[in-house]
């Protein structure tokens, strides 16, 4: 209990301790706390950046299928749209293919039947003089009525 | 223990003057080192109380300086994220109530905390097995809680007072040191037939503000000692019941845990309260 030399030691251990404290333990201590403490801010700021990265991208990429959405519905229209055409096209295509090979069939037609009344008018008068020959051979002479026979085969 | 026979104490008196007896040596007047012989004499050292501070201050040093190399601002162990609570809570309290700028205070408050956290807690250790063990290698006293001693509270308060002044001094110059002891807290008369007066005032401050200057180390320091040394003699106390002292112990000692926590932390408080009061040029 009484007061010694013991007091004068204990504050020259203080002094010494404290002035290590502050040396050698206290600035590399609060140091690295402050420097995480930085960093520990920095990458909440970073996770706040990011985040609304985030958001904008996905923002950005919803409008990105949007525009690619609608792209491929108009080309799709535009397919409908190309394929009918074509379609019509194709369908007028054959009408006048069609009309054309009508057309020709009957010009054929028509020729055919010219060639064949030709035909047929050329042996019904050679039918009509034979039988008007066989009628006649006893009447008249060949020679005598040879002009009418032609005139009647041009008529005819 | 107390019935303990042989060299040990006798009655519970004598155990307990025992318990409560530093280890001490000094020079005689002979011109000898004589252990224990020592009572009243201002020369002696209190072996035990030296060895146990020191011991413990060195504990403090190695694990925060440890700690302090292997330091980095990456992902802490669990000793450096311990060791980073307890710089952070003493920062925040040194910066929550000093204001100026000092590379000194929030060190010292540090040193101070864990310190005397680490020196009052020695009085969780069993009261009787450090000082068994000292009597069986041959040493008669020790006493293992160095803030029990009375000296090792007024040696820590002492260094705190000197910076008081030297902190008064820093930030306020000698005249605002002695202003402050002598202008507070009536203001002497400055003009007129007041002047007479002037010098019983200032004599009157001087008195006054001299015992509140003087009465921050002596009640800084009492009050640990007062403190752990009442706690102490209790567990002494308890010692002394034989079965029952169980109970009581474990009772007293989850008390104490409070108390040792509870008193270092008000020393180291008021050690940057008082140095912030004297850095203050507004006072």
């Amino acid at each position: 209990m009484d007061i010694n030399l013991t007091l004068i030691g204990q504050t020259i251990a203080m002094i010494v301790f404290v002035w290590f404290c502050m040396k050698f333990i206290w600035p590399p201590i609060l140091n690295a706390i402050e420097e995480r403490q930085e960093q520990i801010a920095e990458g909440l700021a970073a996770a706040e950046k990011g985040q609304d990265k985030l958001v904008k991208a996905q923002a950005e990429a919803e409008e990105i299928v949007d525009d690619a959405r609608k792209q491929a519905t108009s080309i799709l229209d535009q397919a409908h749209a190309r394929a009918n055409e074509i379609v019509a096209e194709g369908k007028s295509d054959g009408v006048r293919e069609r009309e054309r090979q009508l057309t020709a069939a009957k010009a054929e037609i028509e020729q055919e039947i010219n060639k064949a009344r030709e035909e047929l008018r050329g042996q019904v008068s050679a039918i009509a003089v034979a039988s008007a020959e066989k009628i006649l051979k006893r009447e008249i002479d060949d020679k005598a009525h040879e002009d009418i026979l032609g005139k009647l085969a041009q008529e005819l | 223990m107390a019935s303990e026979g042989g060299h040990g104490p006798q009655t519970s008196g004598d155990y307990i003057s025992h318990h409560l007896q530093n280890l001490q040596v000094c020079k005689s007047e002979t011109g000898e080192w004589v252990w224990n012989h020592c009572a009243g004499n201002p020369m002696a050292i209190n072996v035990d109380s030296m060895f146990w501070s020191v011991f413990l201050g060195l504990l403090f040093i190695f694990m925060f300086r440890s700690v302090a190399k292997k330091t980095s601002a990456g992902k802490p162990g669990k000793l450096q994220a311990f060791v980073e609570i307890v710089v952070d809570f003493v920062d925040g309290s040194v910066k929550d109530t000093f204001h100026g700028k000092s590379n000194l205070i929030a060190p010292l408050a540090l040193t101070l905390f864990v310190w005397i956290f680490f020196m009052n807690l020695m009085d969780l250790v069993p009261v009787d097995w450090i000082p068994l063990l000292s009597t069986l290698v041959g040493i008669e006293y020790m006493k293992v809680v160095p803030t029990t001693d009375v000296n090792i509270t007024f040696g820590m308060s002492i260094a705190v007072f000197i910076l008081i002044i030297f902190y008064t001094i820093k930030f306020k110059g000698v005249g605002g040191f002695i202003g402050e002891l002598t202008l507070h807290p009536i203001a002497p008369p400055t003009k007129g037939l007041g002047l007479i007066a002037a010098p019983f005032v200032i004599a009157f401050n001087f008195i006054l503000e001299s015992v509140a200057l003087l009465a921050k180390p002596v009640s800084l320091s009492l009050r640990l000692f007062g403190n752990m040394f009442a706690g102490e003699l209790i567990f002494i106390l308890i010692a002394l019941l034989g079965l029952w002292q169980l109970p009581l112990h474990f009772g007293w000692a989850v008390f104490h845990v409070l108390i040792v926590t509870l008193q270092a932390f008000i020393f180291m408080m008021l050690t940057i309260v008082y140095l912030s009061l004297a850095a203050d040029r507004r006072n």
